[in-house]
C-alpha cells in the first residue's frame, strides 16, 4: 500500500529525512515512533505530497506520489493530478486544523461535495454515519470553537473519513488533548483499524501501539534505527537510542 | 442593614460602589450636549435688520424678525431638491463602483503581493507602492488628463496587430476618469487590508484544506478568505465610509456629486451654510445606514470564531433594560455557612 526506499529530503542545509525506507501492506496499522524533530511528520507530509521529497521512490498504491516516471525521468504531475492523489489519502493533525468558519456538518460535506462532487443529500446522509460512527450525532450543527479538544479531533478524523480514503495519516493525533480526552480519540481509531482501514499512525502513545499496531517503526534523525512488531521493538529495544526513547516516553 | 436568616445561610443586602468621577463626567458631557442642541435651535434677529411692527389697542410696537441660526427652514427647503438628490445618487453611484474595482482589484494586488513569485509581489508591492505615495486628487487629475496623453487607445496584440481604435475623449468621460482614479487609489489600500486578513488565517487551515484534495484556488474562495473577512471587513467598511467622502474630490474635475452640486447652488444663491448642512445630513444618513449594514456583516463572518455570537442592537437593548428593571430590585446575595 505503501513504499519508501530511500527518501530523503532537505530543508537548505538541514538533511530531515536520511534515505528513509518502509513498507505498509494493506489494512495495516503502522505506528511511527521517534524523539521531536525527527522527521516523523515531515514524511508523513511527503506521503500525501504536502511536502516534496528530494530523493528516493515514494509509492501509494503502486503509484508514484507527485511524479510520473516516463523513461529514466519523473515528471512532476500536474495540480489536478496531485490533488486527486491526495483525496485518497485522509490525513489527521496534531491540532485538529477544523475550518472554523464552518459547522461541524458542514465540514464534513464539503470535502465530498467540492472534490469529489458528490450531491449534497448524500454527502450529508454520508456525514451523518460518520458523526454516529465518532459518537457526534448531536454535534451537526456546532461550531468547532464549541467543541471540546476531543471532539474536535473525532469531528476532524470523520472529516477525513467522507472522502472514503484508501490510507489514513495520523500526526499526533492526540499530543493536543487534554489526558482525560486521549481515550475517546484512540477508541475511534481503534474502530477504524479493525474495520480494516491502512493507518500510519504517529504517536506517543505506546499503550496504542503496542495493542492495534501491526508494526512500529522508530525514526531518529531521518533515518529508520529499528522495526518490526510492537512486542519486539517496544518490549526488547535493541539500539541504545531506542531504549532511552523508551525510557522517556513510558 | 438588613439581613435575614434563611436555610443554611445568611442572606446579605449588596451595596454597589459608587463611581462618583464617572457621574460627575456624565453631568459635564450632559450640560455640553444640552448647550450644543440648544444653539443648533436657537433664533437669532435677521442679518437682513428686518423688524415687524404691530398696533395694539393703538399703541405701535416693533421688534427685529428672527430667524433659525442655522437657516434650518432653508435646509428644508432644499433637502429635497431634485438637483441635490441628483448630486446624492451620483455619490452614491461613484461610491460603489470606485469601491468594486478597489475590491476586486486590491484582491488581485494582495494574493501577488503573498505570492512565491517574485515578479508577481514585486509588482503588487511596486502598485501599493506607487498608489499610496500620491496625492488620491492628483491621481484624479492624471486619469482626466490620459485622453491628452493616450488620444487613442488601440486593442490588438502587443507590439504588433492592432484590432480596434478608441478614441479616449469620448471613451474616458470625467465620470468614468473619476471613477477609475478613485477606484485604483483604493485597490492600494485595500490590497493591505486583504493582505493582513489572508495572512491572518492559520496556516493549518491550508493543510487541512490541502489534505482533503482541494485545489489552490478552491482553497482560497471556501477556506482562506471566507476567514480573512472577519479581519477584512472592519477596516473595509472603513474604506467605504471614507470613500463616499473622498468621492466630492471628483467636483475638480467638473463631476457634481454631492458636494459639488451644494456648492455650485451655494455659489449662485449665497444660502452656503444650509446648502452645506443638506449635504451633511445626507452624508450623515447613508454612513448611518453602512455603518448598521457593516455591523451585520461583520456579526455573519465573525460566525465560527466565538464561542457566543455578539448581540444584535436590538438584542442589547432589551437586554439593557432588563438590567436597568434589575437595578431597582434590590439584589441580595447568600452567604452559606
Ligand atoms: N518548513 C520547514 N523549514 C525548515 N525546517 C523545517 C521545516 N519543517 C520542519 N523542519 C525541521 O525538520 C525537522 C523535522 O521536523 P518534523 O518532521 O516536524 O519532526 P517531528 O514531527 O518528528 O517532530 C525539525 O528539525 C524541524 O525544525
Ligand atoms: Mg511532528
Amino acid at each position: 500500500m505503501v513504499a519508501a526506499r530511500g527518501v530523503t529530503k532537505s530543508y537548505g542545509a538541514l538533511q530531515v529525512l536520511k534515505g528513509l525506507s518502509l513498507n505498509v501492506e494493506r489494512g495495516e496499522v503502522s505506528c511511527l515512533i521517534g524523539p521531536s524533530g525527527s522527521g516523523k511528520s515531515t514524511f508523513l507530509r511527503c506521503i500525501n505530497h504536502l511536502e516534496k521529497h528530494d530523493a528516493g521512490e515514494l509509492l501509494v498504491e503502486g503509484e508514484l506520489v507527485g511524479y510520473e516516471q516516463r523513461g529514466d525521468k519523473l515528471y512532476e504531475r500536474s495540480a489536478k493530478q496531485i490533488c486527486g492523489q491526495r483525496a485518497n489519502i485522509g490525513m489527521v493533525f496534531q491540532r485538529f486544523n477544523l475550518f472554523q468558519h464552518l459547522t461541524v456538518m458542514e465540514n464534513i460535506t464539503i470535502g465530498q461535495i467540492k472534490v469529489k462532487g458528490v450531491d449534497e443529500d448524500t454527502a450529508r446522509q454520508r456525514a451523518r454515519e460518520l458523526l454516529l460512527r465518532v459518537g457526534l450525532e448531536a454535534k451537526e450543527k456546532a461550531y468547532p470553537v464549541q467543541l471540546s479538544g476531543g471532539q474536535q479531533q473525532r469531528v476532524a478524523i470523520a472529516r477525513a473519513l467522507a472522502m472514503e480514503p484508501k490510507l489514513m495519516l495520523f500526526d499526533e493525533p492526540t499530543s493536543a488533548l487534554d489526558p482525560e480526552l486521549v481515550g475517546e480519540v484512540l477508541d475511534v481509531m481503534r474502530d477504524l483499524a479493525s474495520s480494516g482501514m491502512t493507518m500510519i499512525v504517529v504517536t506517543h502513545e505506546m499503550g496504542f501501539a503496542k495493542e492495534v499496531a501491526n508494526s512500529v517503526y522508530f525514526l531518529d534523525q531521518g533515518v529508520i534505527e529499528e522495526s518490526g512488531a510492537p512486542g519486539d521493538v517496544l518490549e526488547n529495544p535493541r539500539t541504545e537510542r531506542l531504549r532511552g526513547f523508551l525510557s522517556k516516553v513510558l | 442593614m438588613s439581613s435575614t436568616e434563611s436555610e443554611g445561610g445568611t442572606s446579605l443586602q449588596v451595596v454597589p460602589l459608587k463611581h462618583w468621577g464617572r457621574q460627575i463626567g456624565a453631568v459635564v458631557v450632559l450640560v455640553l450636549v444640552a448647550m450644543v442642541v440648544h444653539t443648533l435651535l436657537s433664533k437669532i434677529p435677521a442679518p437682513s435688520g428686518a423688524v415687524v411692527c404691530h398696533t395694539l389697542n393703538g399703541v405701535k410696537t416693533c421688534h427685529p424678525v428672527v430667524v433659525w441660526r442655522f437657516s434650518w427652514n432653508t435646509v428644508g427647503e432644499y433637502l429635497f431638491n431634485p438637483l441635490v438628490l441628483g448630486g446624492l445618487w451620483l455619490t452614491l453611484q461613484i461610491t460603489f463602483w470606485a469601491m468594486l474595482i478597489g475590491i476586486t482589484l486590491g484582491l488581485v494586488v494582495a494574493i501577488m503581493r503573498l505570492s512565491h513569485n517574485r515578479l508577481l509581489s514585486g509588482i503588487a508591492w511596486f502598485y501599493t507602492w506607487f498608489f499610496r505615495g500620491t496625492p488620491v486628487y492628483i491621481q484624479i487629475l492624471f486619469w482626466f488628463a490620459i485622453s491628452t496623453i493616450y488620444p487613442q487607445l488601440t486593442i490588438g496584440i502587443p507590439f504588433s496587430v492592432a484590432f480596434v481604435h478608441l478614441n479616449s475623449v469620448t471613451l474616458f468621460t470625467p465620470l468614468l476618469a473619476g471613477i477609475t482614479a478613485l477606484g485604483t487609489n483604493e485597490a492600494a489600500y485595500f490590497s493591505e487590508i486583504a493582505r493582513a486578513g489572508l495572512i491572518s488565517v492559520d496556516e493549518g487551515q491550508i493543510e487541512a484544506a490541502t489534505s482533503i484534495g482541494m485545489t489552490t484556488s478552491q482553497t482560497m474562495r471556501m477556506v482562506i478568505l471566507p476567514q480573512a473577512m472577519r479581519v477584512i471587513i472592519p477596516p473595509t467598511g472603513n474604506e467605504i465610509i471614507s470613500m463616499l467622502k473622498t468621492t466630492s474630490l471628483v467636483a475638480a474635475i467638473g463631476v457634481l456629486e454631492l458636494t459639488g452640486i451644494v456648492s455650485e447652488i451655494s455659489a449662485a444663491n449665497f444660502k452656503t451654510v444650509p446648502l452645506l448642512l443638506v449635504a451633511c445630513l445626507w452624508y450623515l444618513l447613508c454612513t448611518t445606514i453602512l455603518s448598521i449594514g457593516q455591523f451585520y456583516v461583520e456579526r455573519y463572518f465573525a460566525r465560527g470564531s466565538l464561542r457566543n455570537q455578539p448581540m444584535t442592537p436590538i438584542q442589547r437593548l432589551r437586554h439593557d433594560l432588563r438590567g436597568i428593571k434589575g437595578k431597582f430590585r434590590t439584589r441580595r446575595v447568600v452567604i452559606h455557612s
